[in-house]
């Protein structure tokens, strides 16, 4: 249970985080902005209080791994890991501005803090499924979460990788999907529809718990009680709002890929106090 | 050493033989299999932990490997070598090579050894795909006694490699006294009338071709290119400059394999003809082993033919 205390600085720190990214974007004028807002509160809260890691020693083999399965929504992870210390906030500048950046529009484990390299859907959370296995075999007790779109769920892989988790009692694991309900052309049940979510991850084999993505209460409530079946892996279906954070973005299926004009970025200025960029 | 290297010996035993012998010492070798399991012989049940078997996946299984290897594991995954290098294509470019991870793809029954199951299981395209990702080193074994000596070599080497093997019929042994060296040809005959340079099974035919025009006054220098990537330059353009003319032969399309390796190399650096023997640019059909190779035309009989016609070519 979070105090008042802690559910207030959770939320001005990940305004904080928001801010960031949306100047990035801006700046570069590339970016899947949409994505990475709606993940902000979820990221924050887990590398503000359930990841175990040391920012000066990236590869700690003891650490918890976080895989960012659905890599475009890197903008905010960048941001996290900068603020939690694993990197120089200035190397932000570099974001997909400067030729060969560590800081491109997918993230890359040439970057310290990102554990694979994600951006084709359906990949990182089976790299997961493998982290979490080796753990298992090392008897150790480190943990792996990772986050995936609901759209990234139409992939077949994911089924692969949910089957062979709860095969092999995976409850090192734990899953985010980030249930926003919106892909790159159109909203998710307009595409190809995956509900019921929860019971086709249930029917896998996996603990499952849905909760608002947006609520710090809820997202701590329900890292700390993972796993939520002894033996099991699990999931949090996250209910989330793309765009989060930013009014002209939320819930637009346009904002996917899209960034602020200058005109644009002005305006949210006066609403968000972004800064200069 | 519980098998005899210089007798007759299928890959495929070979390599779940050399599991068991440096895997199951090795705490760090994981085998991943696909509902494949049976390529890694003892080696799963003598450490059934370490032996992974995700089912029909082979996606998630070269993803699992990854994850795995991430984590300080050398996984040897193994399967069919179409499922491994072409539905998991991606998986392997992406998670595994650009990290450039310690992961063993090892592509079983490639080329003709998968007969009658026709083009669906028939590799031929392999060794072009895994060639052209970043990092990949590609491996192509003559027998079984360099297939087991390449899985020891792979226990501790940097960076993902594509083992190509082939089925469980026994192959002929190719003696040769040099070492299996990763990126060092072999040489299995020496001449300076041409240079046939061969990979995988086809490696014995190119010998057999070598002694029959030994027999015609026409000596054959014979490499075996065990390693696709990196390749051996320097063996090539010793060849190309002593020799004149070269041939490459392979279970392989034309494109993009050994023989294209060779020519790239070859015509940057010293240009001399070099005539690719492979399968034309067309899928495999169903058939029996020695019948598929005689209709795509690689036999040591077929392999005389052309060395001869390159030497007259080069004469005129």
């Amino acid at each position: 249970m979070l105090t008042a205390e802690d559910v207030n600085r959770l939320r001005t720190e990940a305004a904080e985080v928001r801010k960031e990214a949306i100047k990035m974007a801006t700046r570069a004028g590339t970016g899947h902005l949409g994505p990475a807002l709606g993940i902000t509160d979820v990221l924050w809260t887990l590398y503000s209080r359930h990841l175990k890691y040391d920012p000066k020693n990236p590869s700690w083999p003891e650490r918890d791994r976080l895989i960012l399965s659905k890599g475009h929504s890197c903008l905010t992870l960048y941001v996290t890991l900068a603020k939690k210390g694993f990197f120089a906030e200035e190397l932000l500048k570099t974001y997909c501005r400067e030729l060969d950046t560590l800081l491109g529009g997918h993230p890359e484990c040439r970057l310290p803090g990102v554990e694979a390299n994600t951006g084709s859907l359906g990949h990182g959370f089976c790299i997961g499924v493998g982290m979490a296995l080796a753990a298992k075999v090392d008897r150790k007790d480190y943990k792996v979460y990772t986050i995936l779109g609901d759209g990234e769920t139409q992939e077949g892989s994911i089924w692969e990788g949910a089957m062979a988790a709860a095969h092999y009692k995976l409850d090192n694991l734990v899953a985010v999907v980030d249930r926003n309900n919106l892909q790159v052309s159109n909203y998710v049940d307009k595409v190809m529809n995956i509900d019921p979510l929860a019971e086709k991850w249930a029917s896998f084999g996996w603990g499952v718990r849905e909760i608002d993505g947006h609520d710090y209460q809820q997202i701590d409530a329900a890292l700390s009680a993972a796993p939520f079946i002894p033996g099991k892996p699990s999931v949090i279906i996250a209910r989330i709002v793309k765009g989060k954070g930013l009014p002209i973005a939320e819930n637009k299926v346009e904002w996917h890929h899209k960034v602020p004009t200058a005109e644009e970025y002005r305006e949210m200025d006066k609403l968000l106090s972004l800064g200069n960029l | 050493m519980v098998i005899d290297l210089t007798s007759d010996l299928s890959t495929r035993k070979a390599f779940s033989e050399a599991m068991t012998e440096f895997g199951l010492k090795d705490e760090r070798v994981f085998s991943v299999a696909a509902d494949s399991e049976s390529r890694f012989g003892a080696f799963r049940k003598e450490a059934p932990e370490r032996a992974i078997n995700v089912g029909i996946a082979e996606q998630n299984a070269m993803s699992i490997a990854a994850g795995l290897a991430f984590c300080g594991k050398i996984p040897f995954i193994s399967t069919y070598a179409t499922f491994l290098t072409m539905r998991a294509c991606e998986q392997i470019r992406t998670d595994i090579a650009f990290a450039n991870l310690n992961v063993r793809i090892v592509g079983t029954n490639a080329g003709f050894s998968s007969d009658w199951l026709g083009m669906t299981h028939q590799a031929l395209e392999d060794v072009a795909l895994m060639r052209a990702i970043p990092n990949m080193t590609v491996l192509v074994p003559a027998d079984g006694a360099e297939t087991y000596r390449m899985v020891e070599a792979l226990i501790n080497y940097e960076g993902p490699a594509y083992l190509r093997i082939r089925g469980t019929e026994k192959e002929p042994h190719i003696p040769c006294a040099e070492p299996v060296v990763i990126g060092k040809a072999r040489k299995i005959r020496d001449g300076n009338d041409l240079t046939i340079i061969a990979c995988g099974r086809l490696v014995y035919e190119a010998m057999e071709a070598a002694d029959r025009l030994a027999r015609d006054g026409i000596k054959a220098r014979v490499l075996d290119m065990h390693t696709v990537k990196p390749l051996d330059e320097e063996a090539v353009l010793k060849a190309a400059r002593e020799t004149k003319r070269i041939l490459t032969v392979e279970e392989h399309n034309v494109i993009g394999g050994l023989g294209s390796a060779v020519a790239e190399v070859t015509s940057a650096n010293y240009p001399v003809t070099v005539r690719r023997m492979g399968v034309t640019d067309r899928f495999g059909v169903p058939g029996k082993e020695a019948d598929l190779f005689s209709f795509f035309g690689l036999t040591a009989d077929h392999i005389v033919t052309e060395a001869r016609k390159l030497c007259a070519r080069e004469e005129a």
